[in-house]
């Protein structure tokens, strides 16, 4: 009977053929040249197992000493702090596992005790053993396995810095095996906090295949012949967690990942909330560009309403998980999984989850389950396995399925896509899913899309899909990340208050002669889209902040780049100078067709601003840096950094601690 | 005897910068893990390309071999993953694509008696899912056991059994109805 395979066996060995001599030498001979081509970038040998841990430290020592430019290397004799087990000082090459320096090292605040369980949990998932380094838990005076985004949120104030002269110091002296206690070079001024870098995070993000979704930054434009700027409302936050990935792994962002608006809106701020009915509320203020005192800022924060938690809608969620084999890796399914779980606690009994996977597992894993019945659930999840192989026919229309027949009258309905990028989901063509998903987006699904681990990244699919499919992108890299986006936010992330949102402008030329919109490349809009409610844009979330910034040149101002136009029209609008523009916004209530309109004159006035708008500044200022931009003159890092310092506020959940602690790595990486 | 040295040793020599441990390496893996593209693939050309981009993005992967499973585990996993890239590529190029269930390839066997017993391996693997062809593809390996196929696909000893005998059924199927229709 089991002849069939036999006979499968003897066809596939009589027709297999031999591989071609040609190729095979050639291929040979590439694979020597890529081996080569990665030896000498990554000067440093990686450490083989068999080599002892006495022979592995002081090579690593050696090699991190090689590359501390002379300044440094004087700087780092003077303290050169191991964050978790031992000091460094290169003069002469003194090395002693388990001590540690006793000044200078700033106890950190404790992790509060939830954040510690979760922390914990994730690395004992995250259980890799590192084999034969020196893990000294017992002695570490930090928060010991912390990765060190979540030790910096829970630190707030001591941020972490590195000096490190390139990525490959920070990449050399971990790859040496030094896994919980990678040592810091402290910085040559100011705190001494010690850092912890991370153990997975700095392993160079492996392969080519992220794709990023960007365009060119916006150009200046002269209100004479441009005066009206159209965009979509963008509230994701992807760019920020990749770039903060990126920046604690040792490694400047590339351009193509920093979306200047998404950094901005990372950040919560506390813009004044709307009155009345109205889904959201407008506030303009205008004040000093910080890095040209000839230039103007524009800062247009748009706060969604709040509606009572208590009165939500219930929810319908359907978790739609690739399992594929990629997602094995410790920061992937196992951090999806324990997100996922934060977040069925804040859900409420009436809502309903439903789990399908694609890639391996087949199917609907879980299917509609009341949020209520949490072992189902949590059983489900659990049982969720990385690995496996066949292409899940289409998980993405098994999704959509399962939560159409969940959906019901005045309930809204999410699908939530959790990958790494594999959107192996049956259409793997970005323009197929867009059709795709915007074709499922009339029927009231929104769809938020979270990426997680790096290496295959593909954020610019995740863009597509998220813009599309009326929803978000978000990126997580930590159980902190994971905590923001699905918990802290849970309301404002999964309940929609206003679709479609577009903001026009429309400048004064009386008043203002040029202007730039910071970010928002990738959500610009023709001006006729403004008034086609045929024509989708971003969504805003219950309590979302949204917040956009133009920097504009004043008429006479030194700054103006442009001459006048000989046969301008500047006449036509030389009547009202009291106005520098007009905004106006279209929204539509969720599900609804038809937009709303609200507009609003911008006074010529300038004011002092908050610390939330100044903050938001410091950020757009920083993702200038980070795409360098030719417009910020002499202004850099420290000039971020100390606004962003100066503008900290209460900052209750450390997001923006973090923030500075990351212009810090940049200026260091970035020299 | 001779005395060889291991590939996981070898792997390990490589990924800690050893130029000679590595070409050495591939040298011993070529021929199985072109074979293995091939039964994965089903297309000669594919196979080759295929190998070439797993040799080629090897010295990266390197650093990730832990040395808890064999080299080739671990390389056989590597190549089904990539099988799996290529297969999303070929998937959004066009409907169809090379490999197993492309029909040109089969009606150009010359001789006929081949010709039919390709052609049956043909459409055989063409009516398998993905998964069978994965399972299927390692076990042809020589020397390749269900408990190895097992750890290569991370899935449990028990689903390879289950696969193989799935597989079996369906083939016996298939040869049912070709017999109902002659």
């Amino acid at each position: 009977m089991s002849d069939e395979l036999e006979k499968l066996r003897a066809e596939m060995a009589r027709t297999t053929p031999a591989p071609d001599r040609d190729r095979r030498a050639a291929t040979l001979r590439r694979a020597q040249e890529s081996f080569d081509a990665l030896q000498e970038s990554a000067a440093p040998a990686r450490p083989t197992e068999r080599r002892t841990i006495w022979l592995r430290l002081s090579d690593g020592v050696t090699t991190m000493i090689d590359r501390i430019s002379p300044r440094g290397a004087m700087v780092a004799t003077t303290a050169l702090v191991a964050a978790g087990a031992f000091i460094v000082l290169p003069q002469d090459l003194f090395l002693l596992p388990g001590a540690y320096v006793e000044e200078e090292v700033v106890p950190v605040a404790p992790i509060p005790v939830d954040q510690e369980m979760d922390l914990a949990d994730l690395s004992r998932e995250n259980g890799r053993a590192g084999a034969g380094a020196v893990t000294s838990e017992a002695t570490a005076p930090l928060g010991q396995r912390a990765r060190p985004a979540e030790a910096a949120q829970s630190l707030a104030q001591p941020a972490p810095v590195a000096t490190a002269r390139d990525e490959s110091v920070v990449d050399a002296t971990v790859s040496e095996g030094f896994t919980t206690t990678a040592p810091s070079v402290a910085p040559p001024l100011a705190q001494r906090h010690a850092l912890a870098l991370p153990d997975d995070a700095v392993a160079p993000i492996e392969g080519s295949t992220e794709a990023f979704a960007n365009a060119e930054p916006n150009p200046l434009k002269s209100v004479q012949t441009d005066p009206v700027s159209t965009f979509s409302i963008d509230v994701d936050t992807a760019s920020y967690s990749v770039l903060r990935s990126s920046l604690t792994g040792g490694q400047m962002p590339p351009e193509a990942a920093v979306r200047i608006e998404e950094m901005v809106n990372y950040f919560p701020y506390a813009y004044p909330a709307p009155e009345g009915d109205l889904p959201f509320e407008a506030t303009v203020s205008v004040f000093e560009t910080p890095w040209n005192a000839d230039t103007q800022l524009m800062h247009i924060g748009i706060q969604g309403a709040r509606p009572a938690l208590e009165d939500r809608p219930p929810l319908n969620l359907v978790f739609l998980i690739d399992t594929s084999g990629s997602m094995q890796d410790s920061n992937k399914l196992p951090l999806l999984k324990q997100s996922f779980r934060m977040m069925l606690a804040e859900l409420r009994p009436e809502d309903q989850v439903a789990i399908v996977t694609y890639a391996g597992s087949a199917g609907q894993v879980l299917a509609p389950t009341a949020a209520g019945d949490r072992t189902a659930i949590e059983a489900a999840l659990g049982q969720l396995e990385a690995g496996g192989s066949t292409a899940g026919q289409s998980g993405l229309e098994q999704a959509y399925e399962t939560a159409a027949g969940m959906a019901e009258e005045g309930e809204v309905t999410r699908v939530i896509l959790a990958t790494d990028g594999d959107f192996n989901v049956g259409l793997a063509d970005p323009a197929a899913l867009e059709d795709f998903i915007a074709e499922r987006r009339d029927t009231g699904v929104y769809l938020s899309v979270l990426g997680f681990g790096r290496g295959n990244l593909d954020d610019a699919t995740m863009q597509a899909l998220a813009q599309n499919g009326n929803g978000q992108a978000a990126y997580i890299d930590t159980l902190s990340e994971a905590r923001k986006v699905l918990v802290d936010q849970l309301t404002g992330t999964l309940f929609p208050i206003a679709d479609d949102v577009k903001i026009q402008v429309e400048f004064n030329p009386a008043t203002i002669a040029e202007y730039r919109l910071i970010g928002y490349e990738t959500r610009a809009l023709r001006r006729e889209d403004f008034n086609n409610d045929a024509v989708d844009a971003g969504e805003i979330g219950a309590g979302h902040q949204v917040t956009a910034i133009y920097e504009i040149t004043p008429v006479g101002s030194p700054a103006v780049m442009n001459d006048d136009l000989r046969y301008g029209q500047a006449t036509a609008a030389a009547a009202n100078t009291d106005e520098l523009a007009f905004l106006r916004l279209r929204y539509k209530a969720p599900g609804a067709t038809e937009s709303w309109l609200i507009e609003t004159p911008v006074p010529t006035e300038l004011g002092a601003p908050g610390d939330d708008v100044r903050f938001s500044a410091a950020i757009a200022g920083f993702g200038q840096l980070l795409r360098g931009s030719e417009f910020l003159g002499g202004w850099g890092y420290g000039d971020a950094i100390a606004l962003a310092t100066g503008a900290r506020g209460e900052d209750r959940f450390g997001y923006r601690a973090e923030a500075i602690s990351l212009m810090r790595l940049a200026e260091a990486l970035d020299r | 005897m001779r005395m060889t040295t291991s590939d996981e040793e070898l792997a390990f020599a490589a990924a800690g910068g050893d130029g000679r441990a590595f070409s050495l390496l591939l040298e011993r893996h070529y021929d199985r893990l072109f074979a293995l593209c091939y039964r994965l693939t089903g297309a000669r050309e594919v196979a080759e390309d295929l190998t070439q981009e797993i040799c080629t993005a090897l010295p990266r992967k390197l650093g990730g071999f832990q040395g808890t499973a064999k080299f080739t585990t671990w390389l056989y996993r590597v190549a089904v993953n990539a099988s799996h890239d290529w297969r999303r590529r070929e998937a959004t190029r066009a409907r169809a694509s090379a490999g197993w269930g492309d029909w040109e390839i089969a009606r150009q066997a010359e001789i006929s008696e081949a010709r039919d017993a390709q052609r049956w391996l043909r459409e055989a693997m063409a009516a398998l899912p993905q998964d069978l062809i994965d399972t299927l593809a390692l076990l042809l390996d020589e020397g390749m056991t269900q408990a190895e196929a097992a750890r290569v696909l991370e899935i449990s000893e028990g689903t390879v059994a289950w696969r193989m005998s799935d597989a079996k059924k369906r083939l016996k199927a298939m040869s049912q109805e070709a017999l109902e229709d002659e």
